[in-house]
């Protein structure tokens, strides 16, 4: 498109918009391909940390809840094979991220790229939302500068640089009992650094992680500072029961200790909860506005798994398609 | 891949990076990593619309741990861009192809 142009050019028109490629977007696109609905998947940008092409598994490990794969399978191999069946099926995707979203008028518009553009990029019949969450940071002192210096969100990504280091998890659910794990298999010794005294993961994660002889723990601890340089060189802790300040000795850090919903493109439009999930209703990927759906970890802050987001997005498809066709075309 | 992306290695690295009149993008990443498999597209496409302006090589860290050493890759996919075997640009993490070509925009 040349520079300068003017925008008058008409959006292009999609029965069916889906934001995200995780597990929701990627089943949800392949339900409404084989619907006929001819989806565009605008899948998200490539990064480390949020909202990327893939969702969180492209960030995990071994997946070995995901029914089907007897000996497990890692997330980004998992999500290969998501992709290819969705376009198997000719499911658009592209790679890109949504920058604006207008629910008020219909159809629905999208930007992509200069939100401030006039015209919108796409326009659609039925929005399904699949942006799924990010990882929430410490965001204490240095966390910024020392992150890809031995602060990490990514094990699979990063836990190789760690042969034979003492490495610090911070976080005390699936994910962070997960990396822990996992990182084990490279790292001298594993401390988990968890703000209560009992974790929060699933028995079968805690039972392998107590028995597990690399892995420590240093429980009602919280992490307030981390030392180094041009790498990360040690942690200050402190007990939060206590208040008693400690220092660990650990060269690399990875942060698991939560997530936040991707929703912020649609505040103000659709209905959120307080923490800022989207809501639905009755059960169904319904939002607050008629023809706009939600699915996946964007809406559930309590299953949060990829067999339950992949459930949702195939609930999202079978909403939209059902609606679409009480719109009587 | 794209015959425009080059595969380096530790035998190779230095002659390359030194060698080469255009500044050398060299992509530290592993079979492993997903962040680094959702660049490899944006990267191709860099080195298609940027030919004969920049190169870009891939350095597989698993095989090739010493030039991953000597520039204390801890992450990936890290970049870094080198200017007469110098390195100048350095990015850590999965980025957008805009933010990256920004990023490395005054050698292009």
């Amino acid at each position: 498109m040349p520079e300068g142009a003017p925008t008058a050019h008409r959006p292009e028109h999609r029965k069916v918009v889906i934001i995200g490629s995780g597990p929701a977007g990627l089943t949800a696109a392949l339900y409404t391909a084989r619907a006929q609905l001819e989806p565009l998947v605008i899948e998200g940008e490539p990064s480390s940390t949020s909202d990327q092409p893939g969702g969180q598994l492209m960030l995990t490990t071994e997946v070995e809840n995901y029914p089907g794969f007897v000996d497990g399978i890692m997330g980004p191999e998992l999500m290969g094979i998501m992709r290819a069946q969705a376009l198997r099926f000719d499911a658009e995707l592209r790679v890109a991220k949504v920058s604006r979203l207008e629910l008020g008028p219909r159809p629905f518009e999208l930007w992509i790229g200069d939100p401030a553009a006039d015209a919108p990029t796409v326009t659609a019949d039925a929005v399904i939302v699949a942006t799924g969450a990010r990882s929430l940071m410490l965001g204490v002192a240095n966390e910024a500068r020392l992150l890809g210096y031995g602060v990490s969100t990514c094990a699979t990504c990063d836990g190789f640089f760690f042969r034979d280091q003492h490495i610090a998890v911070a976080g005390g659910g699936d994910s962070a009992i997960e990396e822990a794990s996992f990182l084990t298999r490279f790292a001298s010794k594993v401390t988990i650094i968890h703000r209560r005294d009992q974790l929060r993961a699933s028995k079968i994660m805690q039972e392998r992680a107590f028995a597990n002889p690399k892995i420590e723990f240093r429980w009602n601890s919280v992490v307030t500072d981390i030392l180094g340089d041009t790498k990360v060189a040690g942690l200050r802790l402190r007990d939060t029961v206590s208040g008693q300040e400690s220092e660990l000795d650990a060269t690399g850090l990875f942060v698991a200790i939560g997530h936040e919903p991707n929703s912020s493109l649609l505040k103000g439009q659709v209905e959120l909860a307080d923490n800022g999930y989207v809501r639905t209703f009755d059960g169904t990927t319904r939002t607050s506005v008629e023809g706009v759906f939600a699915c996946g970890d964007v809406q559930d802050d309590y299953y949060r798994q990829a067999v339950t987001s992949a459930g949702s997005g195939c609930m999202a498809a079978i909403d939209a398609e059902r609606w679409l066709e009480t719109q009587g075309e | 891949m794209s015959e425009k992306i080059e595969t380096l290695t530790d035998a190779t690295f230095d002659e390359h990076v030194k060698s080469s009149d255009v500044p050398v993008l060299v992509d530290f990443w592993a079979e492993w990593c997903g962040p680094c498999k959702m660049i490899s597209p944006v990267l191709e496409e860099i080195a298609e619309e940027h030919a004969g302006k920049i190169r870009i090589g891939k350095l597989n860290i698993d095989d090739n741990l010493d030039v991953t050493r000597r520039f204390d890759v801890m992450s990936i996919p890290t970049l870094i861009l080198f200017k007469d075997g110098e390195p100048q640009v350095r990015l850590i993490g999965a980025k957008p192809k805009g933010q990256l070509l920004e990023e490395i925009s005054a050698y292009l």
